[in-house]
């Protein structure tokens, strides 16, 4: 029997019970489906974590001053005053694979442009920002080493600020007044977007280090050191040499714990990466799960179905259908099924990725690994389930078959 | 064309030798035939020795009471299953120790089917069903669809090709069933109770239908029936009982004169129609 016409017959026999068919399906079209739209949303997600990790700046290490802790009281991270600006240029100069260091200290301030004004963020660095952070300016330029030394009042405001103080363009150039202080507006940056945990990047303005140190907070310490190292590999060895260096400028003796602590933020997301990855597992794991209650509902489908066609099949017998022909029949049918199911589940899984992006924002990726997936997967289900079906078929006696009732 | 084996397979079986006396080799060849079905003390022993010959073109009744044996001997002559013991040659090959697939292919190209019940595959063309034999011996889409016309058209209904069971009478649904018993060629027809879902005129049509594929084709015709009505269309009767041949005779001496007359009578009847 050709392959042409065990198909012919297949579809013949799903065609008479379409509804039937039709259900069956169900169960492979939602595992074939799942299996896409998992694999899209997982795929989707780390794409988005890679992404961020890019955004934050490469192999990005940030140093931040440790906790005060007097009469048992700690203070909690960051209530150090150690950290100085002589620090940052010390590990820019003599860590070796520190690709750069750039300090930065915060507050937060009403920025007033003519008859418009803005709550946001005052960040105070160097000119290395730019490099450590992996950011640029879309106008104008960042601020120079010289404005630095200087204490120069200059400012470069993130693509939020600049929207809503200058909503018609013109920020170059402008003057900006932060508590009192009139800036000398010289760039607007690159849009970043949002951080990983949500927080708009761009709702800021950015001013020299020492700027923002003497006219602004009164400080005589930063924030934060972010180093970055020069490539993934070496990161761990900055950590330590960065380590090392601090130890020796802030004369801590052996016995002394650490008054500073090192963050390296990509490990951060590389757990957040891990997760995403969990996830795309587990969800894999529902599909797989559906996939087998469909191969299940296939299983009992054609079981059903060889009950109902004993006679049909001891006809097939006393005619000449060998035992290989019968089983090829209900096998091809089984897999028909599943094909058909296979692939009205990779249209809906595509379907339900693309409204997952839409509806609900979240980022999908479709790879074609996973259509490809899908289908092989049906396909598996098909000869795995309808197999046993199809053998209790070939082993019909035809006496039997024929005289079924 | 004609050096072809698929044309060979269609040619009408070997033309009939209607000099019965002796002539020819033995299309069935029976030796001692047993059938016990289960073991032991629960053992039914449902053919105890049977022997038979049958030569081309025979149009033999087979009867005897239900529990006689005679469903299990045609079992076995039909390929459907494998003796106890004995010995079987079809058309001179020796068949009671092939496997299940040998049997298939023996069932294929040498026996024709058909059941009381008709048996069609239903939501399938009249065309379809006679097609089924010749999609299961591999012939070609072109020549299956051309043969089964054919067969349509001599058993009758070849205005009928693409109607269903469900749309066909009875008795058209067992011309069907003949049609597609012809499809390959067999030399042999095997019919269990073929009328035995019919009404009398539809039985007559059928058996008439059974006289000419034996007169004209030289079809070897086997049926099993309790009817001796229907044993009066015979040639020759073989009576079971208990798993054992108790009477073999033309049937001439077997049916009683009325039932052969009627025979006759609805013969030239169907013929005239």
């Amino acid at each position: 029997m050709s392959l042409t016409n065990l198909l012919r017959i297949a579809w013949q026999a799903l065609r008479r019970n379409v509804t039937r068919s039709i259900l069956t399906m169900l169960g492979i079209i939602i595992g074939v489906g799942a299996v896409i739209t998992s694999m899209a949303i997982g795929s989707g997600a780390q794409a988005a974590v890679l992404a961020q990790i890019e955004s934050l700046g490469a192999n990005l290490l940030v140093v931040v001053p440790g906790a005060i802790t007097t009469g048992g009281i700690s203070l909690g991270s960051g209530s150090r005053t150690t950290l100085k600006l002589p620090d940052v240029a010390a590990i820019a100069q003599t860590v070796p694979d520190a690709a750069g260091a750039a300090p930065y200290s915060q507050t937060s301030a009403q920025v007033v442009a003519g008859g418009t004004n803005w709550y946001t963020v005052v960040g105070g660095t160097t000119p290395s920002y730019t490099t450590v952070r992996s950011w640029s300016v879309a106008q104008g330029r960042f601020l120079s080493q010289a404005e630095v030394d200087q204490a120069a009042k200059v400012a470069v405001l993130g693509n939020t600020v600049a929207q809503n103080l200058f909503p018609s363009g013109g920020a170059v150039g402008a003057t900006v007044v932060i508590k009192n202080v009139p800036f000398k507006v010289i760039g607007v940056l690159l849009a970043k977007g949002q951080s990983g945990f949500g927080r708009d990047q761009d709702d800021v303005v950015m001013v020299p280090i020492t700027t923002l140190l003497d006219r602004l907070t009164g400080q005589t310490w930063v924030n934060t050191i972010f180093v970055s190292a020069t490539t993934p590999e070496t990161v761990p060895a900055v950590v330590d040499a960065t380590e090392r260096l601090l130890r020796l400028r802030h004369h801590l003796t052996a016995s002394q714990p650490d008054d500073f602590s090192i963050r390296n933020i990509a490990d951060v997301q590389q757990v957040r990466l891990a997760t995403s990855q969990t996830q795309a597992l587990l969800l894999a794991g529902i599909a797989v799960v559906s996939l087998i209650v469909g191969g299940i509902g296939i299983m009992n489908i054609m079981l059903v179905s060889v009950t109902e066609r004993t006679r049909e099949i001891g006809l097939r017998m006393a005619v000449g259908a060998r035992g290989r022909d019968i089983l090829l029949q209900f096998l091809v049918e089984a897999l028909t099924l599943a094909c058909v199911g296979g692939l009205i589940g990779i249209a809906i899984g595509l379907g339900t990725a693309q409204g997952t992006s839409a509806l609900g924002h979240w980022p999908v990726l479709v790879s074609p690994f996973s259509i490809v997936l899908g289908f092989v997967s049906s396909l598996l289900v098909g000869v795995v389930f309808g197999f046993y079906p199809a053998q209790r078929a070939a082993a019909l006696d035809p006496i039997v078959a024929l005289r079924y009732e | 064309m004609t050096g072809d084996s698929t044309t060979a397979v269609y040619a009408p079986a070997q033309a009939s030798d209607r000099s019965r006396a002796g002539g020819g080799d033995p299309l069935i060849e029976v030796h001692d035939l047993t059938k016990v079905y289960g073991e032991g003390a629960m053992a039914v022993h449902a053919l105890r020795g049977v022997s038979l010959v049958v030569r081309p073109g025979e149009f033999v009744a087979i009867m005897g009471p239900s529990g006689s044996g005679k469903s299990t001997f045609m079992h076995l002559l039909g390929c459907l299953d494998h003796p106890t013991s004995g010995s079987y040659r079809l058309a001179g090959q020796e068949v009671s120790r092939l496997s299940r697939d040998d049997l298939a292919a023996v069932r294929n190209r040498r026996i024709g089917f058909v059941f009381q019940s008709f048996n069609l595959l239903a939501r399938t063309t009249a065309q379809e069903n006679v097609e089924l034999p010749l999609l299961y011996g591999s012939v070609p889409r072109e020549a299956r669809v051309r043969r089964a016309q054919e067969l349509l058209q001599q058993v009758g209904l070849g205005d009928r090709l693409g109607f269903r069971p469900s749309e066909l009478s009875g008795g058209q649904q067992q011309r069907v069933a003949i049609a597609r018993a012809l499809a390959n060629g067999a030399p042999l027809l095997m019919a269990d109770e073929p009328t035995g879902n019919l009404d009398s005129a539809s039985s007559a049509e059928i058996m008439t239908l059974f006289r000419h594929l034996n007169r004209n084709e030289g079809i070897t015709v086997i049926v099993v029936t309790h009817d001796v009505n229907i044993a009066a269309w015979s040639e020759r009767v073989v009576t079971f009982k208990d798993g054992l041949i108790v009477d073999d005779r033309p049937s001439a001496e077997a049916v009683p004169l009325a039932a052969r007359e009627a025979a006759t009578r609805a013969a030239s009847e169907e013929v005239r129609a």
